[in-house]
Order: structure tokens, then C-alpha cells, then sequence
């Protein structure tokens, strides 16, 4: 009668040893950011900032870079997505100081740069609204493999715009690293750009 | 001029530009040779060859590049055709002779003496080798049907869609196999001269690439979760569902895919029936037998007068 239950205690043995397996792999690799080092493009772009001053991906060596394309009525993702990183920051605590937040506006139409400096104002000093022309949008989502559509207006005139929903994340030499998905967490972007932030 | 637009490359690429520059110059100036020399190719097989180069170039390096990176279904239909549609044509328009007739004489008769010249004679044999290998029965089926399902396993179709670097790559490797692969398939034995791969061969190869295509193509269009969650990370460029996109991208991976292996088998038949009728004009025993009777024998003049 031994021998059924020495081989139950294997199974369990090794089931244990696999869910332990599994966790090590989870804690190691935060849900929904995958390491892009690379592969995407280093940043560079040229844009004009919320205080019509034009920027370089030079002005922002040194930081971490979080690029994110939306539009500041967006009614949902974007403001979604800009509160979860504010959050990662506030989690950084006073590391959060060489970390930006750069929010490129794919509706420039409607965003100009008094409307992009209020609206990233209320997510937190970390952030910059940039602005580009029809050219320099173009070139910046051809490098960055992303693309973006508006859809048809309605009744009122109001229209929304479809675009990518990643955030890519740069570490100091501008040299892209993470790649977060939607609805990450703010805790994984935390762990993750602190993990970068130590590194650099 | 809004449509002129569309037709200007989204990423535009010198390499693409110069080897589709550089194929067609050469295809023309061997036309016009070969009408010089009095022996004009119609139009048929020139259209073909125009039709296979002209559809690579333009899923390549038009705005048609941007809707196969924000689109699934796009994309299915741009590996299409660089991997069957557009080979299958540049080769069915048996264009090695056009080309080879384009080549300047000075770069024909000068290119090997310059090998000899520089003591690289001895390359000949290991790129006759890598020919050989990559014309083998065995895997040149094997390469095309792996490089299908490389590209469209998740994770790495994931990376090929974020690195512009292994984008390229995977157009580049597909179009290049689509030619060896199609050229193994499609061209006749005396085109492939001493590389020459049996009739037969070839239909059996064609049916093993058309079950792994459909295989692959009904299991993108029939699991009912997400396979590549890129497209809706990056932004698609329609408005379509997740689900749908990826529908009709495997469909168009199961069905066309797997169809051009009918076509295939339909060449490959056309081949053997002709090298049957040859034969049956010129018994083998007869034209060896030839050469030794005097030229006046009625019977061995008459069948190549009936030809002429």
C-alpha cells in the first residue's frame, strides 16, 4: 500500500514546486509590461511643448521617458491611462523626479497648447504635453509603429479618435525598454521603472 | 492628387526600390533584346511578370504597408502576396531568360572572368551547394511552410510588428522564399536545368503545404480568443472588431493560400503533358539514332519539319 500513496506525495511534491515556480515567474515579470530593449525605436522626435517651446528627445535625457499618444477629449482611456501612471509616480516617491510623462496630442486640431497645458497640469508636474505639426506626428507614429483615425463627428460636432493604447517607457540614454499594455497596474509600472531608474 | 498620395511608400525603403528598379530595367532591356534578335515574347508573359513584380512592389511600398501593420486581415493579405500570389507570377512568366538576355554582354562575359581573376573561382561550389540545399524536396517545402508559421506565432508576430528592423525581415524572407519555393514548383525542368526537381516530387509537396496552411489558417480563424493583441494595442486602421480581424486573416491565410496549391498541381500536370508530347514527337532512340544515318532518312526529317 506504500506505493500509492509515495506517488501521491510526488504529485504533490511537484505540484507545490510548479505553483511556486509560477510565482517566482509572476513576481519577476509585472503583468502586462514586456521588455521591448531593442526592438522599438530609441526616442527621437521634434514637438512643440504645452509652453510653445520646441523639444527634442535631447531635452529629456537623463529621464525616464513614459511616451503615450491621445487627445485630451478622449472620454475615457486617456484620462484612464494618465491617472494610472500618476499613480506609478506617486508610488516613486522622490524618485518619481527623473521620471516624464510625455502625452502627444493626435488631435491637434482640438488640442492646442493652452488646452494641453491645463489639461496635463492636473496629472502632475512629471507631465508634458506636446504638440506636433501633421508632419512631424507622421514621422513620430511611423517610428513608433502606432496609428491613430478619426471617426465621424456627431450631432454636436464633437468626434472621437481612435489610437494605440501602449505606453512605451525609455530609460536615461532614450533607448526604449518597457512596453506597458493596457490596463496595467500602477504598482507594476512603479516596480518596473524603479527597477530602470536603479539601473541607470 | 489625393489618390497619388496613397500610392507613395508609408515607410519608404531604398532596397525595395532599387531591386524592383533594377529586376524591371533589366526585364525591359532584355525584351527589347530578344525583339531584335527576332524573337518577341508577346504580351502575355511580359504582363504576367509586370502583374507579380508590380504587386510586390506595391504591397511593399505603399499606403497599402500602412494598413498591413494596423490591420490583421491586411497583413494576411500582404504575406499572401509576397509569399504565393506575387512569385507565383513573376515565375509562371518563365522570366530567366528575359533577364539573363538583359544582362549587359560586358557583365556576362566579364563578371566570371573577374572571379577568376580575384581567385574566387572556388565560391562557385558552395553557392552551387546552397542552391542545391535550398532546392531540395525536402526542405524547401519544409522552409516555406515554417516560415508561414514563424512569423504568425504570437509572440514573435508580436515582435515583428513593434521592430521595424525584423518587419523587414519578415517581407523580405517571405518574397525571397515565395521565389525559391514557387521556382521548385513552377518552373519547367529544362528551366531548372541541373538542379532539376521531378514532377512527380512536386505533386506530392503540394498537397503537404496545402494541409499545413490550412491547419494553421482554420485554427487563427476558428480559437475564440485574441492571438495577436498588437494590432489592438498599436490602433487599428479600421473600424473592425478584434474577432473579425482576425477572421478574416486566417481565412485568407486557409483558403487562397491553400488554393494556389491546386494551381500548382494544374502547372506541374501542363509540364509533364508536354514533356509527354515532346516525347512522343521525338522517341529518344530515334533522335540518338539520328546523328549516325545521313541526313536524307524521310523518317527522321519529317517530325521536326511537322514542328517547324
Amino acid at each position: 500500500m506504500s506505493t500509492p500513496s509515495r506517488s501521491r506525495t510526488l504529485a504533490w511534491t511537484a505540484f507545490t514546486l510548479g505553483v511556486l515556480l509560477l510565482a517566482g515567474c509572476a513576481r519577476q515579470l509585472q503583468p502586462d509590461v514586456t521588455d521591448v530593449s531593442g526592438l522599438v525605436a530609441p526616442l527621437e522626435f521634434t514637438l512643440t511643448n504645452q509652453s510653445g517651446r520646441a523639444v527634442t528627445a535631447a531635452d529629456y535625457r537623463g529621464d525616464v521617458v513614459m511616451l503615450y499618444f491621445g487627445y485630451t477629449h478622449c472620454p475615457d482611456a486617456c484620462p484612464a491611462t494618465l491617472a494610472t501612471l500618476a499613480d506609478a509616480l506617486h508610488m516613486l516617491g522622490p524618485l518619481a523626479a527623473r521620471v516624464r510623462v510625455l502625452f502627444v496630442t493626435v488631435d491637434p486640431r482640438r488640442d492646442t497648447l493652452a488646452v494641453l497645458k491645463r489639461y496635463v497640469s492636473d496629472f502632475g508636474p512629471q507631465f508634458v504635453g506636446l504638440r506636433g505639426t501633421t508632419a512631424q506626428l507622421t514621422a513620430m507614429i511611423k517610428r513608433y509603429r502606432v496609428s491613430y483615425r478619426d471617426e465621424k463627428p456627431g450631432k454636436n460636432g464633437n468626434y472621437e479618435v481612435i489610437h494605440s493604447s501602449v505606453v512605451f517607457i525609455f530609460g536615461g540614454r532614450g533607448r526604449a525598454r518597457l512596453l506597458a499594455e493596457t490596463g496595467f497596474a500602477s504598482a507594476a509600472i512603479a516596480t518596473d521603472v524603479r527597477r530602470l531608474l536603479e539601473r541607470a | 492628387m489625393r489618390y497619388l498620395w496613397y500610392l507613395l511608400p508609408w515607410q519608404f525603403s531604398p532596397t525595395v526600390l532599387i531591386v524592383c528598379g533594377l529586376t524591371m530595367a533589366l526585364y525591359l532591356r532584355g525584351l527589347v533584346t530578344l525583339k531584335r534578335n527576332g524573337a518577341p515574347l508577346g504580351f502575355w508573359r511580359p504582363f504576367v511578370f509586370f502583374l507579380g513584380l508590380a504587386l510586390s512592389y506595391a504591397v511593399l511600398q505603399t499606403y497599402f504597408d500602412f494598413l498591413a501593420q494596423h490591420l490583421f486581415w491586411v497583413h494576411c493579405l500582404q504575406q499572401l502576396v509576397l509569399h504565393h500570389l506575387g512569385p507565383v507570377l513573376i515565375v509562371l512568366s518563365g522570366p530567366v531568360l528575359v533577364l539573363r538576355e538583359g544582362v549587359p554582354r560586358a557583365l556576362r562575359v566579364g563578371a566570371p572572368r573577374l572571379l577568376r581573376q580575384m581567385r574566387l573561382d572556388w565560391l562557385r561550389k558552395p553557392l552551387r551547394l546552397i542552391w542545391r540545399t535550398l532546392q531540395h524536396p525536402l526542405i524547401a517545402p519544409a522552409l516555406f511552410v515554417g516560415l508561414i508559421y514563424l512569423w504568425l506565432i504570437p509572440p514573435i508576430h508580436f515582435t515583428a510588428m513593434i521592430d521595424t528592423r525584423r518587419y523587414l525581415l519578415m517581407n523580405w524572407s517571405s518574397l525571397a522564399d515565395g521565389l525559391l519555393f514557387w521556382w521548385l514548383i513552377l518552373a519547367s525542368r529544362e528551366e531548372q536545368g541541373s538542379a532539376a526537381v521531378g514532377y512527380k516530387t512536386r505533386l506530392l509537396i503540394l498537397p503537404f503545404i496545402s494541409m499545413t496552411q490550412i491547419v494553421i489558417g482554420a485554427y487563427i480563424s476558428l480559437v475564440p480568443w485574441q492571438l495577436y493583441p498588437i494590432y489592438a494595442l498599436c490602433g487599428r486602421a479600421l473600424a473592425i472588431s478584434p474577432m473579425l480581424d482576425q477572421q478574416i486573416g486566417g481565412l485568407l491565410t486557409w483558403i487562397p493560400g491553400a488554393m494556389m496549391s491546386l494551381v500548382g498541381v494544374l502547372v506541374v500536370l501542363r509540364h509533364m503533358v508536354r514533356e509527354e508530347e515532346a516525347r512522343l514527337r521525338f522517341p529518344p532512340e530515334r533522335a540518338a539514332a539520328a546523328p549516325e544515318s545521313s541526313s536524307g532518312t524521310p523518317e527522321a526529317s519529317q517530325p521536326s519539319a511537322e514542328v517547324a
